[in-house]
């Protein structure tokens, strides 16, 4: 660079040490001067209650209005080894999963919440996001989409109970003859994820849900055209028209929580070894699976228990 | 410290710009743009050229510049031509990167100006994305695809030049006073656009912390990815309370047909990065940003609420101020001629 260059540069003024105090020039946004809020409360701006999960207190409220008495009088649920789920802490709930239309999530959801007063989050399928209206509702009555990061992200850092159905839509989707009758737990995604929160896995059997709402047909030609996974027909739907489609049969619900399962590994590790991974999920629904013939043994009817 | 700035003539490279005129440690700063700054400037020595690989190279051997702040990566589709887009976000980087990357060159820090939108909008998302979380689905639209691959050249330089301290910052949705972004320009209509049926969570981050973050990771060393986005998450819907908007529901389906007219009749430009986020929303982690040790002023909510206010009160007195023009000879009368006196203030 020439001298030339460093004379005639403004950058001169800068060493002249006499006056250190450098005041900004001023700045377009001097123009508007807009008060700032301070960064950490902001509940004075704040025009909503919903949460960074999603979540509105006041729509979770309405919606245990409304459910409570179907939780009560229709579905009669009844719950053993609720001393089994954690008071604090992160917790994954494993269950088994049935009904076209799921009535396990919310009576697990409904009824740890009622009974414990600790809020649980629900994983479900992503496709319901994508549908106007119900994926809104879903997500702000406490539905979170099932991605590994949220699951590890209110496990491990907000230290909440998530709820998981590792069989999908392959336990919803299943006909009536296939009743109780554990489906694959996926590939063992949510032993891995509560590997890495350094969580415990809480299984729990629930009896009821299929006889719920039985399907009796599927049209996988049809699923495939909407992309949807099952479409369904069921015996609320053959029973009651329409109607079908929302309206349960009051079959009674029974779930027994079981004792916890704790891994002895290692959180926050890039990978886990799958054959581990693998065989605590097997033994995980093969406890759940003996937990739903044990309570079938023992139940006498479908619609008292 | 002698600072490149790209982009001089947007926004962000003027105010950039600013910060650095007004710092002591910075010796020289250079702005490089094919159009005029839009702030005045005082010592900020602005060439014009296009990005071309030679010029570039010309220009950081001869004013030996130690950082160069790359803002000008193009995030608003609504204002070019995907062919522009392109050539300033794909090529314009790349010539940059083999400009700053050259044997003996004296680059030792680059600070890259770049978007959420590389993650994309799905309903298949995680509600948080880290700054490792992939994408759940490819690129969806011209500037996705193109901030993605100009981010895969910045990964590559970071690779090859170990020496070179490389920050990339991805920032979310910006409010401010001055930025016209999609979001800025849907919440100045009177009524503001939604999907029917969705309530998607969002983040905001103000103007000012877009240009307190740039110049923190100018002024600190913070090698490495970071999303910056204010604290929080509010949904469209708030916003628009907050923003005292009524809301127009759009129809869910065929929105991108939907909005074709209302873009015809140039109502609303509503481009398809925008509406996938009117669907799904996006959030993400900005909890690394912070562990380097930077404060926002505003959080998500914060930020909306700054740009109600601001607002208003432009609805109220007009918009504040002749805007700046900038002109040749007087900008070169004022630097260079020696009947100017310097460094009085």
């Amino acid at each position: 660079m020439s001298d030339q260059w460093d004379q005639q540069a403004p950058t001169v003024h800068l060493r002249d040490s006499d006056d250190l105090h450098v005041e900004a020039p001023p700045q377009s946004t001097d123009l508007v001067p807009v008060p700032q809020p301070e960064g950490e409360d902001d509940s004075l701006v704040r025009r909503g209650d919903v949460d960074a999960w999603g979540r509105s207190e006041r729509l979770r409220e309405v919606a245990r209005m409304i459910y409570d008495p179907m939780y009560r009088h229709w579905f009669r649920a009844e719950w053993e080894g609720l001393e089994h789920i954690p008071r604090e802490g992160g917790a994954l709930l494993v269950a088994n999963h049935a009904a076209a239309i799921p009535s396990d999530a919310p009576t697990i959801m409904h009824g740890i919440e009622t009974e414990l007063q600790r809020p649980v989050y629900g994983l479900a399928e992503n496709l319901l996001r994508a549908i106007p209206m119900l994926g809104t509702i879903w997500s702000r009555v406490g539905g979170v989409p099932a991605h590994p990061d949220n699951a590890y992200r209110l496990l491990h850092d907000d230290h909440q109970l998530v709820l998981v159905f590792p069989e999908g839509t392959k336990g919803t989707g299943k006909l009536y003859r296939d009743r109780y009758k554990l489906n694959r737990f996926g590939r063992g995604g949510f032993v891995e994820i509560a590997m890495r929160a350094g969580v415990p896995v809480v299984p729990i059997a629930v009896v009821g849900a299929e006889e719920s709402m039985p399907m009796v047909w599927k049209s996988p030609r049809l699923a495939k055209l909407l992309n949807v996974p099952y479409v369904p027909v069921t015996a609320n739907m053959l029973l009651f028209g329409p109607a079908g489609l929302f309206l349960y049969l009051p079959a009674k619900f029974k779930l027994r929580v079981l004792p916890p399962v704790e891994f002895d590994v290692p959180p926050d590790q890039e990978r886990y070894s799958r054959s581990r991974v693998m065989d605590e999920a097997e033994h995980i629904r093969e406890r759940i699976q003996h937990a739903l013939f044990d309570m079938l043994r023992a139940r006498r009817s479908v619609w008292a228990g | 410290m002698r600072v490149l700035v790209t982009g001089l003539g947007t926004f962000w490279g003027s105010r950039l710009a600013q910060e650095l005129e007004a710092r002591r440690d910075v010796e020289v700063v250079v702005g490089v743009d094919t159009i005029e700054p839009m702030l005045p400037l005082e010592r900020t020595e602005f060439v014009r050229t296009d990005s071309s690989h030679s010029i570039l190279q010309r220009i950081v051997q001869a004013t030996q510049v130690d950082t160069i702040l790359h803002t000008h990566l193009v995030v608003d589709s609504t204002k070019l031509s995907g062919r522009a887009m392109h050539e300033i976000n794909v090529i314009g980087t790349m010539n940059l990167l083999a400009a700053a990357g050259a044997a003996d060159s004296p680059v030792r820090k680059i600070v890259v100006k770049s978007s959420t939108l590389v993650y994309g909008s799905n309903y298949q998302d995680p509600y948080f994305f880290r700054e490792e979380t992939p994408r759940t689905r490819g690129p969806q639209t011209g500037i996705e695809r193109t901030l993605l691959e100009s981010e895969s050249f910045v990964r590559d330089f970071a690779e090859d030049n170990p020496h070179v301290l490389v920050t990339v910052l991805r920032f979310s949705n910006v409010l401010g006073d001055h930025m016209t972004t999609p979001f800025a320009h849907a919440l100045r209509l009177p009524a503001a656009p939604e999907l029917l049926g969705f309530d998607p969570r969002l983040q905001f981050v103000h103007e000012d912390d877009v240009v307190n973050a740039l110049m923190y990771t100018t002024t600190h060393d913070a090698a490495g990815i970071y999303n910056v986005a204010g604290d929080g998450i509010v949904t469209w819907s708030e916003v628009c309370r907050i923003m005292g908007r009524p809301r127009v529901p759009l129809p869910p389906v065929l929105a991108n047909l939907a909005v074709e007219p209302l873009r015809a009749l140039r109502l609303v430009d509503l481009p398809p990065e925008m509406l996938a986020l009117l669907r799904y929303g996006r959030g993400v982690d900005n909890s690394r940003f912070k562990r380097t040790g930077f404060r926002y002023k505003y959080t998500t909510a914060g930020t909306v609420d700054a740009f109600a206010r601001s607002l208003r009160l432009q609805r109220a007195v007009g918009s504040g101020g002749p805007e700046y023009r900038y002109e040749r000879d007087v900008e070169t009368f004022f630097r260079h001629s020696p009947a100017v006196v310097r460094g009085r203030r």
